[in-house]
C-alpha cells in the first residue's frame, strides 16, 4: 500500500515534468518520442491504479496492546 | 446584626445565660441550618481559589452583598466546566457558619453556570483553552495526500456512518483500501476509545489518512468528540485527519482540531472520491498535453523540413528554366531550318524547271525521237553511221523500241 502510494505520487511528479519538457520543445525528436512514450505509459498506469477496484476492507483489532488485522465483511453495511 | 439583637433579646429573656464563643457559634450555626438550610443561590463568582486539597473557595456577590462559598472536593470532582471569576452561577447548597473565622458561608453541592448549560460552558472554556494552546492553528493543519489509497476510519462498525462511507467509496473510489477501528461513539468510554483508536491507526502505519466519524445525533450524543482527550489525539496524529461528525451545523472540537472537517460521514467519503476523479481528469489532461506537444514537435519539424526542401529545389528550378529556354530556342531553330529548307527547295524547283526546258528530252515531247546504234548506243546524227541490218534503239517521249535497218538512202 505504502509502496503503491509513494510511486503514485512520484509518477505524478515525473509525468508533470515530462509534460513540461515536451511542451517546451527544447529536446530532440528522438528524446521527445522517448519522453512521450514514457509519459503516456505513466499516465496510463496511474489511471489504471485509480480505476482499479480491488479494495480491501479490514478491521484493526487490538489485543494486549498488539495490533492485528481481521477481515471485515462490508456487505453487511450495504443498504438493502 | 438583627440576628444578634434578636439573640440578645432572647438571652435577656432566658435567665441571663452567659454563652461561650463556641456556644454562641453553635447556636448561630443551628439557627442558620434550621431556618435557612439548603437553598438555591444566584450570584457572580469572585476571589476563586482552588486549594491543593481539591476544595474550591470563592465568594458569590451581587451589587449589594457578598457571601463566602466553599465547594469541597467530593462535590466539585465531576464538574465539567471551570469556575472562574466573573462567572454568573446558580448554586445549590447549605448556608453554614464557619466558626473558626466567625463567617457565614454557603457550602455548595451543585453549581451551574447561569444562562448556558454547564456542558456548553465547559465546551466554551475548553475551546478557549485549546485555542490559546494553538490546537486549532491553521499552521498545524496538514494537507491531505494527493490520493489516499488507504484510509483508516475511527467509528462504530454498527453505525450508519461506516455504512455511508464504505458505500460511497465502493461506488466512487474502489481503489481505496480501508482499515476500520471500531469504537463506541457515545457514552462515557467513547472519548477514550476514540483517542486510543486514532493513536492505534497512527501506529499501524501504511495509511494515508484517518477519518474520525459518527452519524448524526443530539449535542449530547456527539459529546465525545468535544472531549479534550479526543481533541489532543487528533492534534497529535501524524496522519492527516478528516473529522466527519454528525449531521448538524454545531462544530465539535474534533472538527476544529482536524486538518479537514466536513458535516457528514458521506462528505468525508466524497472528498476522497472527488480527489480520485480530479486526478483522473488531470491525468487525461496530461495525456492530451503530451499528444498536443508531440504533434507540435512533429509539425514544427515538418515545417522546417518543408522550408529546407524548398531551398533544395531551387537549382532544379533553374534547370527547368534552362530547359525551357532550350525548348524555346529549339523551336526557333526548327522554324528557321524549315524556312531555309523551303527556300532552298523553291529555288531548286525553279532551276529544275529551267533545266527541264533545256533538256533534249523535252524535244521528244514535241513528237521527235532519238535513235541510237546498238549495241554501242551511239546517237545517230547521220545516215552514214548505219548500214543495213544494224539494230537501232529509238527513244520516244514515252517508251523505247528496237528496230532493224532495212534500207539506207544516201542523199
Amino acid at each position: 500500500m505504502t509502496k503503491e502510494k509513494s510511486t503514485f505520487e512520484e509518477d505524478l511528479k515525473k509525468l508533470q515534468k515530462i509534460v513540461e519538457e515536451l511542451s517546451s520543445g527544447k529536446i530532440t525528436l528522438g528524446e521527445s518520442l522517448k519522453k512521450y512514450e514514457e509519459g503516456v505509459k505513466i499516465a496510463q498506469s496511474c489511471s489504471f491504479t485509480l480505476e482499479a477496484a480491488q479494495r480491501k476492507v479490514e478491521l484493526l483489532m487490538k489485543k494486549d496492546g498488539k495490533l492485528s488485522l481481521e477481515e471485515f465483511d462490508d456487505s453487511s453495511t450495504e443498504e438493502k | 446584626m438583627g440576628a444578634f439583637l434578636l439573640k440578645k433579646g432572647k438571652v435577656q429573656k432566658i435567665n441571663k445565660r452567659i454563652y461561650t464563643v463556641t456556644e454562641i457559634s453553635q447556636e448561630i450555626k443551628a439557627l442558620l441550618e434550621n431556618n435557612i438550610g439548603e437553598v438555591w443561590l444566584e450570584g457572580e463568582i469572585s476571589n476563586f481559589k482552588a486549594a491543593t486539597s481539591g476544595h474550591f473557595y470563592f465568594s458569590l456577590k451581587d451589587q449589594n452583598a457578598i457571601i463566602l462559598g466553599a465547594m469541597f472536593a467530593h462535590a466539585n470532582k465531576g464538574l465539567k466546566f471551570k469556575l472562574e471569576d466573573g462567572l454568573k452561577v446558580i448554586c445549590f447548597g447549605k448556608v453554614d457558619l464557619y466558626a473558626p473565622r466567625g463567617q457565614y458561608q454557603i457550602i455548595v453541592e451543585r453549581i451551574e453556570p447561569k444562562g448556558v448549560g454547564s456542558q456548553q460552558l465547559a465546551f466554551e472554556q475548553l475551546k478557549k483553552r485549546l485555542a490559546q494552546e494553538g490546537l486549532f492553528d491553521l499552521s498545524h493543519k496538514r494537507l491531505l495526500p494527493k490520493m489516499p489509497f488507504s484510509i483508516g476510519i475511527v467509528t462504530s462498525t454498527t453505525g450508519a456512518a461506516v455504512r455511508d462511507i464504505l458505500q460511497i467509496l465502493k461506488k466512487g473510489a474502489p481503489c481505496v483500501d480501508v482499515v476500520l477501528r471500531s469504537v463506541r461513539v457515545q457514552g462515557e468510554q467513547a472519548a477514550g476509545e476514540i483517542a486510543e483508536a486514532i493513536e492505534d491507526l497512527n501506529n499501524f502505519g501504511k495509511l494515508d489518512l484517518i477519518v474520525v466519524s459518527r452519524g448524526g445525533g443530539s449535542t449530547e450524543d456527539l459529546w465525545s468528540f468535544n472531549e479534550e482527550i479526543v481533541a489532543r489525539a487528533i492534534y497529535n496524529s501524524r496522519l492527516p485527519i478528516i473529522s466527519a461528525v454528525g449531521h448538524q451545523i454545531n462544530t465539535t472540537l474534533s472538527d476544529l482540531v482536524a486538518d479537514v472537517f466536513v458535516e457528514t460521514p458521506s462528505a468525508a467519503a466524497k472528498i476522497i472520491v472527488d480527489k480520485k476523479n480530479a486526478l483522473l481528469a488531470e491525468l487525461s489532461g496530461f495525456k492530451h498535453e503530451l499528444s498536443f506537444a508531440m504533434n507540435n514537435i512533429i509539425s514544427n519539424l515538418e515545417n522546417r523540413l518543408t522550408a529546407l526542401t524548398h531551398t533544395l529545389k531551387s537549382p532544379k528550378d533553374s534547370l527547368f528554366e534552362k530547359q525551357q529556354q532550350m525548348d524555346e530556342l529549339s523551336v526557333e531553330l526548327d522554324y528557321n531550318m524549315k524556312h531555309c529548307l523551303e527556300f532552298a527547295f523553291e529555288r531548286s524547283n525553279s532551276l529544275i524547271q529551267r533545266l527541264e526546258a533545256l533538256s533534249p528530252l523535252s524535244i521528244l515531247s514535241r513528237g521527235y525521237s532519238l535513235s541510237m546504234l546498238l549495241p554501242q548506243e551511239l546517237i545517230i546524227n547521220e545516215v552514214s553511221q548505219v548500214k543495213i541490218g544494224d539494230k537501232l534503239k529509238t527513244i520516244l517521249q514515252k517508251g523505247v523500241f528496237i528496230s532493224q535497218v532495212e534500207e539506207v538512202f544516201n542523199d
